[in-house]
């Protein structure tokens, strides 16, 4: 509705006593964008040092109902699914996201795990991700979209696994913008992804009585499993 | 959304004598509030951020229209659109046009109060496109066919037992023997009930929590889940936002949802919030084909320059609901509206008049409570007495009220007489009362004396006392 | 040699119509304070009821009077959070488009105090010789609580009265409901509120309850009686004054 553009704009104007905005101001605003400084980030995981943020995280995450499991190299993360699986007597059934992360483990270690590679259905009882980076603040997960990343398979399955390693670890959300930027800019342009997924423990609802329900429409159970790659980067 | 404000008496009289709303506002003080204590008492940054997070608004809101630019042309540099609309007929007309396009039969929708505001759920079925409620309560009002009573739980006025019954009546098709005593039961159900409508909605609409001008993004913060199904499976994602809601980068953003959780549920973060820029892109596994902002006026820039500009940086937290005496005695529903408690006292009137409105400002008694949780240092009271004061200028307030005033106030203004007329009524109301102690009933006064007594004066002014006291000293 | 601070009391309106005592304690506890306390006669409202009804003229008019009989003193004080929260943080408010009177009501508003805090944070007083044989709880009244961040001052002098114990009451910070004219405006929200601020007194323990507002006092005094409580209902300034009498509510023996 460009026709409605105008008028608003103009509206906005009016009630602020002045016209659009004298070239000074709007290139400080647009100085704004472009410099995205920071603000006050809290000193809870800024003040650790990365073995401490990756400790915070894990206690955080538990903190939330996540469940954190530890492994020491990534060849050791089927074996680990197949335990958390086996131990609540879930479906030994998973949906691995196209990811060359995940295609690079040796799934066939454990010949009774199903494992599919590809879109999450909506029967698909487990799906495993990896991540983009793991927010120590709150022990939260940020993951995004892309050809290896289908924003359903976090949300679809009753279980959501998550591959981590340590090196993914970082203190706030602002440190895991700047990754994100970092990783998807070309010639100074960002291309942000379609979806930036902040996870912070399972789905949850209190819409009943205020009493927290686990698993309301997304996951019930969110597993994360932790590879020590030694100090985060 | 239809108004009952104007009935505002009548629904909070109700209100107070409905037994199943008031056993369910007992679990807000216990829930709500004192999570967001312990919340802010967890972080040492609480009262630095709250000052950064006005100075991130302020910003915004006076450069309000740079941003809004800005903000479009990244959307529609990554593929979205944006539409501007001045009220809530261009919107709801938007958001039709678009599932007429794409043909779509039923919609999904996350939890918006803009839809709310428009009325876009009875519009697009007036027009022949279902819309599905997936957020747990406000799915659970949307079968009862009840407004929202609250701005993040919609149904907390429910017990667990009216939803039980709703649902035995909605979801037919399910076996009447299957137990539903408790809130696990009735969340399975729930998710059980809505997963085939996530899968088969064709357009998914969300509210936007916030607007990214520097990626032009959207940000949703839930903790179901259900906005994420909504906006990822459809062909299209439409997210429904007022102007206001721009911030100028992504650190802005994190700064506020630093706050954002912590005052609504005392969570330090929601399970899931949500950044999306734009369609899908070429070889993303999924994602909507289409993303559409409508960007809703609807008496916003008016607020902008004005008495009610603080307004705009409302987060929608509901920490002022959650902590006010008067909301957690009536309920939202009572306020008639999209938005109740202070926020909505302050809201409604500047978006439905003041005339609809006028009894929501005028019923608190500004214990301040509201100011003193809200995340953004909004100045709540002080402009519920803004309204009061153009309500007084328009002469909207009863007559006997102005009258009563009135009197008062011609005395106030005169000491010497004041003085006269105070002492006479010291010593007359302490006559008739002091034998008792108090009085049981009072004339004009009714509104006290029926549930309650009236201690009785002590039966001379002070001011008469002190002068014959002093005269006292002066002879000793 | 220092001269004693000249105090001005704001007695308010509900301490001149309903009781006077409280008066009297405010002008005794002041005085052993090391204050001298006069009491400008002119004087009658802060114009709170006019400022929250929107009046704003009707209330800068009574705030004339307020300024002008309180002129000169070296502070003004008032037994009440809210009356001293009207002078101290709204007047310069409701002067802002008048530059004379806003620099008036600024010089004004920083010279008075409520009561209490009053004694406690200017006068420095940290105890009192006053006895009291009881159980006691506080309601922080809104006004004084949050604008005037009147909290601790009354707990800790009212710990020095010999024989009072303290109990702190469940959600004692939360308003009583009074709210001025909303008790009668909206009376049926307002006794649902003083009813729970009732029921909060009753599981306290306590036989006495304490604030330092009438406004609320009034209310809860009123609220109490009527469910037939036999808690007693007193301002603060009372106690710390040692001001025998009949509790709020209780028959006089005085016409």
């Amino acid at each position: 509705m460009n026709g409605t553009r105008e008028p608003i704009l103009n509206s906005i104007r009016r009630a602020l006593k002045r016209g659009p905005l004298a070239p000074e101001v709007a290139a400080a605003c647009e100085t704004r964008l472009v410099t995205h400084r920071r603000n006050l980030i809290p000193a809870r995981a800024q003040t650790l040092p990365p073995r401490g943020q990756v400790e915070l995280f894990v206690k955080m995450a538990e903190t939330v109902n996540a469940t954190v499991a530890r492994v020491k190299q990534a060849d050791d993360v089927p074996a680990a699914i197949a335990d958390y699986l086996s131990g609540l007597n879930l479906p030994a059934r998973l949906v691995r996201a196209p990811d060359p992360v995940l295609d690079a483990l040796p799934w066939n270690e454990r010949p009774l795990l199903e494992t599919r590679r590809g879109v999450a259905a909506d029967t698909d009882p487990v799906g495993v991700t990896a991540c983009f980076a793991a927010i120590a603040e709150t022990g939260t997960l940020m993951l995004h979209s892309g050809a290896a990343g289908p924003t359903r398979n976090n949300f679809l399955p009753d279980t959501h696994i998550v591959m981590v390693r340590t090196s993914q670890v970082v203190a706030a959300y602002e440190d895991g913008w700047d990754r994100l930027r970092a990783a998807r800019s070309r010639d100074g342009v960002f291309a942000m992804p379609r979806t930036v997924n902040f996870i912070t423990g399972p789905s949850r609802t209190a819409d009943i009585e205020q009493k927290i329900e686990l698993g309301a429409h997304g996951p019930r159970r969110l597993h994360i499993v932790l590879i020590d790659d030694g100090e985060a980067a | 959304m239809k108004a009952t404000s104007r009935a505002f008496k009548a629904n909070a009289r109700r209100a107070l004598g409905d037994a199943n709303l008031q056993r369910a506002m007992v679990n807000l003080r216990t829930g709500f509030a004192e999570r967001r204590a312990h919340a802010a008492a967890q972080l040492p940054e609480w009262e630095e951020l709250r000052t950064q997070a006005v100075a991130i608004k302020k910003d915004a809101l006076a450069h309000l229209d740079f941003y809004l630019e800005a903000f479009e042309q990244k959307v529609i540099a990554n593929g979205g659109q944006v539409h501007w609309c001045r009220d809530a007929a261009e919107a709801n007309e938007t958001v039709l046009a678009i599932c007429r396009r794409l043909g779509a039969k039923t919609v999904t929708k996350g939890k918006s109060m803009i839809g709310e505001e428009m009325g876009v759920n009875d519009y697009l079925e007036a027009n022949g496109v279902t819309p599905v409620e997936t957020d747990l309560g406000e799915y659970i009002i949307q079968i009862r066919h009840e407004p929202p009573s609250h701005i993040i739980a919609p149904a907390v006025h429910l017990t667990k037992e009216q939803i039980g019954g709703s649902f035995r009546e909605t979801h037919r098709d399910l076996d009447p023997a299957r137990p539903l005593n408790d809130a696990r039961q009735m969340c399975d159900e729930a998710r059980a009930v809505l997963r085939p409508r996530f899968l088969a909605a064709d357009v998914g609409i969300t509210g936007a929590n916030f607007l990214v001008a520097e990626t032009g993004s959207s940000i949703i913060v839930t903790n179901e889940g259900n906005g994420d199904l909504t906006q990822t499976l459809p062909k299209a994602h439409i997210v429904l936002a007022s102007l206001e809601k721009v911030v100028p980068t992504l650190e802005d953003a994190a700064t506020i949802l630093r706050l954002l959780a912590r005052s609504a549920t005392g969570q330090e973060f929601s399970a899931y919030t949500t950044v999306s820029t734009g369609p899908r892109r070429p070889g993303d596994a999924d994602g909507p084909g289409e993303y559409h902002v409508v960007l809703l006026d609807n008496g916003r820039s008016a607020l902008l320059g004005g008495e009610f500009e603080d307004m705009l940086r409302c987060i929608r937290c509901a920490a002022c609901l959650n902590h006010c005496p008067v909301y957690r005695a009536i309920g939202g529903q009572s306020y008639g509206w999209v938005y109740p408690g202070p926020m909505g006292s302050v809201l409604t009137p500047s978006l439905i008049g003041v005339e609809v409105a006028g009894n929501l400002p005028n019923a608190s008694t500004f214990c301040g409570q509201c100011e003193s949780v809200c995340p953004m240092k909004i100045p709540l009271p002080k402009m519920m007495r803004h309204w009061r004061e153009r309500e007084f200028q328009r002469h909207l307030s009863p007559q006997a009220y102005r009258l009563g005033l009135a009197v008062w106030t011609f005395f106030a203004r005169r000491p010497a007489l004041y003085r006269i007329v105070a002492d006479l009524g010291a010593r007359f109301l302490g006559a008739i009362g002091s034998g008792r102690g108090r009085f049981r009933a009072l004339p004009l006064a009714a509104g006290w004396t029926r549930t309650r007594d009236m201690p009785a004066p002590e039966g001379r002014s002070f001011m008469s006392l002190w002068a014959a006291h002093q005269a006292k000293r002066v002879t000793r | 040699m220092t001269e004693k601070p000249r105090v001005a009391l704001f007695v308010t309106c509900l301490v001149d119509l309903f009781r006077p005592s409280v008066g009297f304690a405010a002008v005794k506890l002041l005085e052993d304070a090391g204050c001298t306390v006069e009491v400008p006669r002119l004087q009658s409202c802060c114009g709170q009821p006019a400022y929250n009804s929107g009046d704003r003229k009707s209330a800068q008019a009574v705030a004339r009077t307020v300024l002008s009989a309180f002129a000169g003193f070296d502070y003004v004080v008032a037994p009440s959070g809210s009356c001293a929260g009207m002078l101290k943080v709204h007047y310069p408010a409701l002067f802002a488009d008048d530059a004379a009177m806003a620099t008036t009501a600024h010089a004004f508003a920083g010279r008075t105090y409520e009561l209490i805090s009053f004694l406690v944070d200017v006068m420095k007083v940290e105890r009192v010789t006053a006895r009291y044989d009881g159980v006691a709880t506080y309601h922080d009244s809104c006004s004084g609580l949050r604008e005037l961040g009147v909290k601790a001052q009354p707990r800790k002098l009212l710990a020095s009265v010999e024989g009072l114990t303290v109990r702190e009451m469940r959600d004692c910070e939360v308003c009583c409901g009074f709210g001025g004219t909303f008790a009668i405006k909206y009376g049926d929200i307002s006794d649902k509120i003083v009813g729970e601020k009732a029921d909060n007194v009753r599981a306290s323990g306590a036989d006495t309850l304490l604030a330092g507002d009438m406004g609320c006092l009034l209310n809860m005094a009123g609220k109490l009686e009527r469910v037939g409580d036999p808690t007693k209902v007193r301002h603060v300034a009372e106690v710390l004054a040692g001001v025998a009498g009949p509790a709020l509510g209780e028959p006089g023996d005085d016409a």
